[in-house]
């Protein structure tokens, strides 16, 4: 049985979103969970987050970035085609409480994982402030259905053609110093951020002093996604945790992030080559 | 001629020469070829009170199919296996037969004479089988009853292969895209070719057993969902979870567990990177930690992937080492060194998060415990650094939680494992288990008789609801 798609589209320049007709697992998804997904009999297994599930039409969406040999692989299948292998829902879904106001940070491609977790904050009574950013306004997507999953939209871009000129991390602290300030009306009560690691580690930086709880969801390399390899050990407050089981969602502030970016650094010299065959 | 010194012991196996067979990832055992299987078989005494039918976990009647095989009637030993056992062809490659049927064989015990080749016949039929093309056994009528099975390693799929042939509706349901379990990602396709797992996987397969694949219980359903749809359940996820040592600089890059390293080996064909997208670390020195077969075949893996120095570090002596001692021979053989009463105190690493080596501590047994093992003590003083560029932590599995911690109302012990009784009855009615999940990390054929106990059970529990 292979995976159908239903839909395939580039979003903005170099990323994708695919929506994959998968009933068992759209049935179960929650917001947080990922999928382990291979392309065909020579692929490898990568992980990724679902950004949208729908258990009425059996369908998942996913929103991916071309990068390596796989991505650009999964780039290159048109609506129609097929995915050999998807498992999941896996990993822990993400904590949905009324929490009271939460802020929701996407960074880059991580838009596409804030934006469930956005929604269903929002459904569960909270008051959701969400900022996305990305490198240059032409790369950021998904600003509509931001918009709609949150009480109030901040804009970040690095060049300054869309929204505030600057990182996501200026308007998280922005924000905390009005709420210290503001009395209860603009008090945080958690703040949750997925995006690039250097990102994350920052964010979580700019909260620790106001003792906000953070969480973030980390992406390493990954191979069965269940607990039985070991791939994607994560250091978190001293201990080590497998991403694929024990998150992916961390407390922002007790990850070891160095490790995590030398950990997705290993293979960056045959992910080098695997893409070579496609340079020329 | 001297038969009767002929007679006392059997042909030696052929195999890749150590010189070749390090350089390629082929089987090394190459199998009895007919004449050689007609011969061994002939030096079966055919006991009146066959000791080693109970030396069999899944009770396969030894005499009658080696006798057929005497008898040169193949196709006759081939219905003999499979009407107790449906991987054959596996057993008769990883079974560890010297502990068991072979153990117990009366030739074995008269002065300077070998047990007969069980395990070496076992494959010379199920291989001769299967190049002739299987036969379907008959199945019983439909008993309109149906069973889930989560896992389709040993335990799962001798489990539905029985519960198949009895009549049920059986569904199998595993976590990874491939069935098999262990035996496709942990076993080394050198000593268990994908292709005989394949065909064996098939031949379940016609039996009317249903496989689906990505499918992880606990997530797509819970135990008691399959319980909505199914009559029965069984569980035979196995010990799928690593343990590593808990030392620092485990989490260096380069330090891989047996199971990531042997699943990207063995499962995705990383040895075939890059026309296979998973990539590995060959590394130059590699170091394994651990003495079970796991540890021989990552060790044996790593030489075949190129490292120049394969290093096998264990806290216990030779006699201790808990691999079977015909896979320390191959590992000895294609080069891999023993640094035995070793035992490593931490992994050392560069400024880039990249393993170095390891400091090891050497060790001495002292008089055996009430267990009867000898404890190993560190010898102070003797601390030591090892070059390695990869370390690979073959310690040992725990039970996978992710069914357990769904399922309420199933009990689990100390460890994770299943509590289930002999016949594989768990705590929760219509739920059965069997397998590493039950007993902690054991062997492929004791994981297959506790599929096939629980398929009696299963069956008769059916019968009564």
């Amino acid at each position: 049985m292979s995976f159908t798609i239903l839909k395939k589209h580039e979003l903005v320049p170099t990323v994708y979103l695919m929506e994959i007709a998968a009933p068992r697992v759209a049935k179960k998804a929650m917001p947080g969970q990922f999928v382990i997904l291979r392309i065909g009999e020579h692929g490898e297994r990568i992980p990724l987050t679902i950004a949208d599930f729908d258990a009425q039409t059996g369908t998942i969406t996913l929103i991916f970035q071309k990068i390596g040999k796989t991505t650009r692989q999964l780039a290159s299948l048109a609506t129609g085609g097929s995915i050999a292998d998807v498992a999941g829902p896996l990993g822990k879904p993400s904590v949905i409480e009324k929490f009271g106001t939460v802020i929701c940070v996407g960074g880059g491609v991580g838009i596409a994982p804030i934006f469930p977790i956005a929604r269903a904050l929002k459904s569960a009574g909270n008051r959701v402030i969400s900022i996305i950013g990305a490198r240059s306004a032409d790369i950021l997507f998904w600003e509509d259905r931001m918009n709609e999953a949150s009480s109030e939209l901040h804009i970040t871009t690095d060049d300054g053609t869309k929204g505030r000129h600057g990182f996501v991390t200026e308007v998280v602290q922005n924000l905390l110093e009005r709420g210290e300030h503001g009395g209860h009306s603009g008090q945080i009560d958690r703040v949750i951020a997925i995006g690039p690691p250097v990102m994350m580690r920052a964010v979580a930086g700019v909260t620790k002093p106001f003792g906000v709880k953070t969480v973030v969801s980390l992406n390493p390399i990954m191979v069965d996604g269940t607990g039985m390899c070991g791939a994607c050990r994560v250091l978190v407050g001293g201990e080590t945790k497998f991403a694929c089981v024990d998150g992916p969602e961390f407390d922002a502030h007790e990850v070891d992030y160095t490790l995590l970016m030398s950990r997705l650094a290993m293979y960056l010299p045959e992910e080098k080559e695997a893409l070579e065959p496609y340079e020329h | 001629m001297n038969t009767e010194s002929e007679s006392k012991i059997r042909p030696e196996m052929a195999k890749q020469l150590p010189s070749e067979r390090r350089y390629n990832f082929s089987e090394v055992a190459l199998g009895y070829n007919r004449g050689e299987a007609v011969a061994e078989a002939k030096r079966c005494l055919d006991c009146k009170k066959p000791l080693c039918i109970e030396g069999c976990p899944v009770g396969v009647d030894i005499p009658l199919f080696i006798r057929q095989i005497a008898e040169e009637d193949f196709d006759a030993a081939a219905r003999t296996l499979k009407s107790t056992n449906s991987l054959p062809a596996i057993c008769g490659r990883v079974c560890p037969q010297e502990t068991q049927c072979e153990a117990v064989c009366i030739l074995g015990k008269k002065k300077d004479s070998d047990p007969i080749a069980i395990g070496g016949l076992e494959r010379f039929v199920a291989d001769y089988e299967m190049k002739k093309g299987v036969t379907i056994p008959e199945i019983l009528e439909s008993t309109g009853r149906s069973v889930a099975v989560v896992g389709a390693g040993p335990a799962g799929l001798t489990a539905a292969a029985e519960l198949a042939k009895m009549g049920h509706a059986v569904t199998i349901f595993e976590s990874l895209h491939s069935a098999g379990g262990v035996l496709v990602y942990g076993i080394p396709e050198f000593r268990l070719p994908k292709a005989i797992v394949a065909a064996e996987v098939d031949f379940i397969r016609k039996l009317g057993v249903d496989i689906c694949l990505n499918s992880v219980i606990g997530k797509i359903d819970t135990v008691d969902e399959l319980l909505e749809e199914y009559d029965a359940v069984f569980l035979g996820t196995g010990a799928g979870l690593p343990l590593f040592l808990g030392i620092d600089g485990e989490n260096l890059n380069g330090v891989y567990s047996a199971n990531e390293f042997l699943t990207r080996v063995n499962l995705m064909k990383a040895y075939l990177f890059p026309e296979f997208d998973t990539p590995i670390k060959k590394g130059s020195r590699t170091i394994v930690v651990g003495g079970g077969n796991v540890a021989m075949d990552a060790a044996r893996c790593a030489i075949r992937l190129g490292s120049e120095e394969v290093t096998i570090v264990y806290r216990r002596g030779e006699d201790e080492l808990p691999a079977r001692a015909e896979e320390v021979v191959n590992a000895k053989e294609e080069g891999v060194r023993f640094r035995l009463l070793t035992n490593p105190i931490r992994i050392l690493g560069d400024e880039n998060n990249w393993v170095t080596g390891m400091e090891c501590i050497n060790m001495e047994l002292c008089e055996p415990d009430e267990s009867g093992r000898c404890r190993p003590v560190a010898l102070s003083g003797t601390e030591h650094n090892i070059l390695a560029d990869i370390v690979i932590i073959a310690i040992g599995t725990s039970p996978n939680p992710l069914v357990s911690m769904t399922t309420p109302g199933l009990e689990t012990a100390r460890y994770g494992t299943i509590v289930a009784d002999e016949t594989g009855a768990t705590s929760k009615p219509g739920v059965f288990a069997g397998g590493d999940i039950v007993t902690g990390s054991a062997t492929v054929i004791s994981a297959m008789g506790a599929g096939k106990v629980a398929a009696r059970a299963i069956d008769e529990y059916l019968g009564r609801v």
